[in-house]
């Protein structure tokens, strides 16, 4: 790879021993994907949730931390594993809290802002046309690449930490025009009407483009999608493809036109209501019991947390139910109510964190929670390897269901 | 009489060990059981098997950006693949690799890596010369 004088001092540790791991880290990712040098970056955010961390993880960052590792630019967190306000009624323990407060400590100690939240998009800073950026979470990546025109390859915690140490990350992927064309054409011929239709289409379309280097082009939808809903058709996408980036013909910034993302040349795929139902018959049916309502999977906006908390007013729930939301949000969503009203139904609502990352299958266990319904089509696909049984419905029968604890 | 499959160069040291295989994805939030470190999703061909010490050779890698760090905590403590062959990485497996020192390498020259090595053959895998050589 091509370094500038810079990069060369930091790998050759001018720049402490922190930017000498970070780059030389960059180094040997950017030459398994061919990259000529590294791009200045705007932004990073991590995904440094303490169960994928683990005691090593914040061992690794403890170190660095010790060794003087300051961030270059911007640094964001991703959701955490626990609600330091709210773990030992879900059967959280001690340690697991632990390796969070130990996180958050060797975060803040490097400047980087704990924002916690997969929602960055809607909340904090959303990245603008053409913005070079290293974001974890792919749901923070489709969406940025897609529906604002960023450029973002999926970054692992410890990458989008090495960018943030050097500024910088590899060139390739994403950052480069010639992979952001088109791959695969789908057009869609039942348009979806609410968040979980949306994430639905996310999923079928992901599952048919399958892999991280297909880049599908939508076309065929007669309505605008929201923020919302773009941020579940972007989360399933990504979840059951692997996908960094799509575009949605007419609509999102880089395909004004299918000819500007060179879609036209590409065989049509038809995704038909029979695509969409066969990927719902996968997940649970009318009269199953039910264990545990969740909304998460992006975190709620604060459009969503009003919604939820519509629903909820006046209702007693006979299951448990967890609403996730981003810090930024649940301080507007407490002042305005929602909480209160979401929780007054026997609800838990949740700060910081996002459910299927703060120890699912553990949480599960200790609290007898099998049958798991949400309107996240990214939850259902992730919690299947958790031990749960997932079904999925739309947020309104979602707490319908919670209300006769089974699917009505 | 040995085969030798040329792929791209990867990441990490030269390692010895017994295939893994199947015509399936892989991520290590979806999919596994890191604690017994078996396959755990149902619906994956390797369901039930235990992947500790061996070459894991598989399509793709899919799912989240957790395995980043998962592969780093999963060699800490020693329940982990020696080595993971993949048709084609993604972005996170490989970064994952690099940050947990655990031999990757993807693109081999003569095709489906997935049909190319058997479960049980004994593979030495050295990424930085792009080589893998089933014996």
């Amino acid at each position: 790879m091509k370094l500038s004088e810079e990069e060369h001092a930091m790998l050759a540790g001018e720049q402490g021993a922190a930017r000498r791991w970070a780059i030389d880290h960059q180094i040997k990712v950017g030459e398994m994907f061919d990259a000529v040098n590294l791009v200045p970056v705007s932004q990073a955010h991590m995904m440094i949730d303490p169960e994928s961390v683990g005691d090593p993880g914040v061992s690794f960052l403890e170190d660095l931390a010790d060794k003087g590792a300051q961030v270059a630019i911007p640094m964001i967190t991703d959701p955490r594993g626990v609600d330091l306000n709210y773990y030992r009624p879900l059967g959280q323990t001690e340690e697991m809290a632990d390796i969070d407060r130990r996180t958050i400590a060797a975060c803040e100690r490097m400047g980087i802002l704990m924002t916690n939240t997969c929602v960055n998009y809607q909340t904090i800073m959303p990245p603008v046309l053409g913005d070079h950026v290293a974001y974890g979470d792919t749901g923070v990546v489709i969406y940025s690449n897609s529906a604002c025109g960023a450029r973002s390859n999926f970054e692992g915690g410890p990458s989008a930490l090495a960018a943030g140490l050097t500024g910088r990350t590899p060139r390739y992927g994403l950052h480069l025009d010639e992979n952001r064309q088109a791959t695969r054409r789908f057009r869609v011929t039942e348009q979806p009407r609410e968040l979980t239709d949306w994430g639905v289409l996310g999923a079928v379309a992901g599952t048919k483009a399958g892999s991280y280097w297909e880049v599908p082009v939508i076309e065929g939808l007669e309505v605008v999608p929201t923020s919302d809903e773009m941020k579940h058709l972007g989360a399933a996408m990504a979840s059951y493809g692997s996908t960094p980036l799509f575009h949605l013909a007419g609509i999102t910034p880089e395909a004004q036109s299918l000819a500007d993302v060179a879609g036209e040349a590409l065989p049509v795929e038809y995704i038909s209501a029979d695509d969409l139902d066969a990927f719902r018959s996968n997940f649970g049916a009318r009269e199953d019991k039910v264990d545990v309502v969740v909304f998460a999977a992006p975190q709620l906006s604060i459009v969503e947390m009003q919604a939820v908390a519509r629903l909820c007013d006046g209702q007693k729930f006979a299951t448990a139910v967890i609403v996730c939301t981003s810090p930024q949000v649940y301080a507007d969503a407490t002042r305005m109510g929602f909480v209160a009203t979401i929780e007054s139904a026997g609800a838990k609502v949740l700060e910081g964190t996002c459910f299927y990352n703060q120890y699912a299958r553990e949480i599960g266990e200790a609290n007898g929670w099998t049958r798991l319904l949400s309107n996240s089509a990214k939850i259902v696909n992730i919690l299947g390897g958790y031990g749960y049984e997932p079904a999925l419905a739309s947020m309104e029968d979602c707490v319908a269901a919670a209300i006769a604890g089974e699917i009505q | 009489m040995s085969r030798e499959l040329k792929c791209h160069k990867g990441i990490g040291d030269k390692v010895e060990g017994k295939a893994l295989v199947a015509d399936d994805n892989f991520s290590a939030r979806y999919d596994l059981d890191r604690i017994k470190g078996v396959f755990s999703r149902k619906a994956h061909k390797l369901y039930g098997q235990s992947y500790k010490d061996k070459i894991l050779v598989l399509n793709t890698a899919k799912g989240g950006v957790a395995s980043a760090w998962m592969l780093h905590e999963m060699k800490t403590r020693g329940i982990c693949p020696k080595a993971i062959l993949f048709n084609t990485a993604n972005t996170i497996l490989a970064q994952g690799a690099a940050l947990a020192d655990l031999p990757m390498c993807d693109r081999f020259e003569d095709g489906d890596v997935t049909t190319l090595i058997k479960s049980g053959d004994h593979l030495i895998v050295d990424p930085q010369a792009g080589l893998v050589t089933v014996k």
